[in-house]
């Protein structure tokens, strides 16, 4: 009897020491993440002000800004955006609701899944090699776009399948028999109840664009940019202008990969404040997603 | 009563008129969102063809000037010298030694999150330290290069003298970081949709939670924590930013993670910041480099597919 007490007693000892032991590896993640943004912030809080926010990048560490990278990220998210949403949406729908079951559609599936799994860098050489010297397109920020967009498209097409899948076929089955064509079924019933995933999917992949740095630079966006692309409005009609397209640019991340190879310390400084700038947008859009996919949960009760 | 129903026998007739008049308008509609869903829908195998047309076609240009031989099997890397060698072993140790370093530390801590979440913990802290972990995948790769050549290598200088500040240990110690969730999350899925029975079955012959995890909800799930791995495995192979920043840009034909040297992905970087003519070899040669990177992920994501496959039929 006593033996089997001992036993007992050995196991529940092992389950505590994994207890422990699980639970400090679950936090050697999280406490490194923790020491990651005090490291950047010690290196890079001093460093941001109004000047660094609003100032072109400088041959001086201390006059130098981010003016240039933060309006180059806003305009490629612009053309990301505008491409990989509706091509990615429509991709997922015709997956879940028109593919036929087939060969076709099967090889679709394996290769969406192996998109994901291409390393970027292979997609600025795509987009170098295809967009830049195939097309004779500059180097843009329209490739640029173009380039990120191609890159999260999966995100995108993974989320707003998820979302698809998860109405049930009643719904369908409904509108069908009230008389609704299959593009007003997706139109007014599928597409609006998955707005949420497809939000979600959405600013995930965003984060994810804003943070890219190789694919941008193997298309050669440049590092050293001082100017901002032309203004899209205009005094004459139409009073936009698509020009801002076809500007040189560049990017959060290689303004900060650019500071980084530097010697000097200085621009160390900068580089961090910079990546502080740039973590506290891919963070802030992640806390979003996960508000919204939170939401959606809750409020989505078949 | 009857004056109310006039009217709405009175409206009936134009719209039943107009409905007959846009039945083909509709049937357009619907062939043309049809066939544009198709379009946007064969878009992702377009991508891929173009990929493998532009590695293609850049890198028989290259091995019209270097022999597939010499570039597979030479130790030399010198694209900008005068008499050029490409032999591109130096850049693949330096993306085998990075990854193992990265997947010394991800695997393994990885696995026991993995377990630790699926068996262990309880709900209200797995919901909310997932979410967290997963945040880990979202930090931008150049911060986490950052983060490795100005808190990690100085701090392993420390603990070990004469380490130079690029090192490949420093980047693949914090690319292991940045892996943690790609093979903690897959896991814990794979983990999770093990089958309650079989873990009662093993509670009611004595198992404890441990015994049970390691004997019985591991092997159940080992295809699935199998396809994390490699997809930990790929993520690592393509990493580019934290190589690029931490690890160095001379190629160096090494084993020892302590030296610097240059990835596939890193010499990619560095070619591309500088600006080599268009057709040239040493822009020729960024395209054969970026095939076999490509090759090498293709593997590992088919091998990952196919084990990831294996486990949803399982159950």
């Amino acid at each position: 009897m006593a033996e089997v007490t001992d036993l007992i007693r050995a196991r529940k000892r092992q389950d505590q020491i994994f207890n422990i032991i699980g639970l400090v590896c679950t936090f050697v993640g999280i406490l490194a993440l923790a020491v990651l943004l005090f490291d950047l912030a010690m290196d890079g809080l001093p460093r941001i002000n109004w000047q660094f926010l609003t100032s072109a990048p400088s041959r001086f560490a201390h006059k130098a800004g981010i003016l240039s990278a933060l309006v180059g990220s806003l305009c490629v998210m612009i053309v990301t955006m505008a491409t990989a949403v509706p091509l990615g949406v429509a991709a997922a729908v015709y997956l879940e609701e028109y593919a036929p079951k087939n060969w076709f559609t099967t090889i679709i599936e394996i290769n969406i899944a192996n998109l994901a799994g291409v390393p970027s860098i292979i997609y600025g050489l795509m987009a170098l090699g295809l967009l830049v010297y195939g097309l004779g397109l500059k180097r843009s920020i329209l490739v640029g776009g173009l380039t990120l967009a191609l890159l999260v498209l999966p995100i995108v097409i993974v989320a707003t399948r998820e979302a698809l899948r998860a109405i049930p076929g009643v719904i369908r089955e409904a509108a069908y028999a009230a008389g609704a064509t299959k593009w007003q079924v997706v139109r007014y019933h599928l597409l609006p109840y998955s707005l949420g995933g497809i939000a979600t999917g959405t600013i995930i992949a965003m984060s994810r664009a804003i943070g890219e740095t190789a694919p941008l630079i193997t298309i050669g966006a440049l590092t050293y940019i001082s100017f901002l692309p032309p203004s899209p409005f205009q005094a004459k009609p139409p009073f936009v202008n698509a020009q801002w397209l076809d500007s040189q640019f560049t990017v959060l991340p290689i303004q900060m990969f650019n500071w980084i190879s530097r010697p000097t310390s200085d621009f160390h400084h900068n580089a961090a404040a910079t990546g502080l700038v740039l973590i506290v947008f891919t963070l802030a859009m992640n806390a979003v997603a996960i508000y919204v996919r939170y939401r959606v949960r809750q409020k989505l009760k078949w | 009563m009857s004056a109310t129903d006039q009217p709405k026998i009175k409206r009936l007739r134009p719209r039943r008129q107009l409905r007959a008049q846009s039945k083909i308008a509709r049937d357009l509609t619907e062939r043309g969102v049809a066939i544009g869903f198709l379009l946007a829908g064969s878009s992702s195998v377009l991508i891929t063809l173009a990929i493998v047309f532009v590695l293609c076609y850049e890198s028989v240009g290259f091995f019209r000037h270097v022999s597939v031989f010499e570039f597979l099997t030479g130790t030399v890397w010198t694209p900008q010298f005068a008499n050029p060698k490409y032999g591109i072993l130096p850049l693949v140790t330096g993306t085998m030694v990075t990854t193992l370093v990265a997947l010394t530390v991800a695997l393994p801590i990885g696995t026991v999150v993995a377990i630790y979440l699926s068996e262990f913990a309880p709900f209200t802290l797995r919901e909310t330290v997932k979410p967290a972990l997963e945040l880990l995948s979202a930090v931008p790769t150049v911060v986490y290069g950052y983060f490795a050549l100005q808190f990690v290598a100085p701090l392993l200088q420390k603990i070990i003298p004469g380490l130079p500040t690029f090192n490949m240990l420093s980047a693949g110690l914090v690319m292991g970081i940045m892996i943690i969730p790609y093979v903690s999350s897959l896991s814990e899925d794979a983990m999770r949709s093990v089958p309650m029975l079989l873990r009662e079955g093993s509670y009611a012959l004595g198992g404890n939670k441990l015994l049970t995890a390691l004997r019985v909800v591991v092997p159940s799930a080992l295809s699935g924590i199998g396809a994390a791995y490699i997809l930990g495995i790929s993520r690592a192979i393509g990493e580019t930013m934290i190589v690029a920043v931490a690890a160095g840009m001379q190629p160096n034909f090494t084993l020892n993670p302590g030296e610097p040297a240059a990835t596939i992905t890193a010499y990619i970087v560095q070619v591309s910041l500088g600006d080599l003519p268009h057709g040239s070899i040493g822009y020729q040669s960024i395209f054969a480099a970026g095939f076999l990177l490509f090759c090498m992920t293709l593997v590992f994501n088919i091998l990952g597919q196919f084990l990831r496959r294996r486990y949803h039929q399982a159950y």
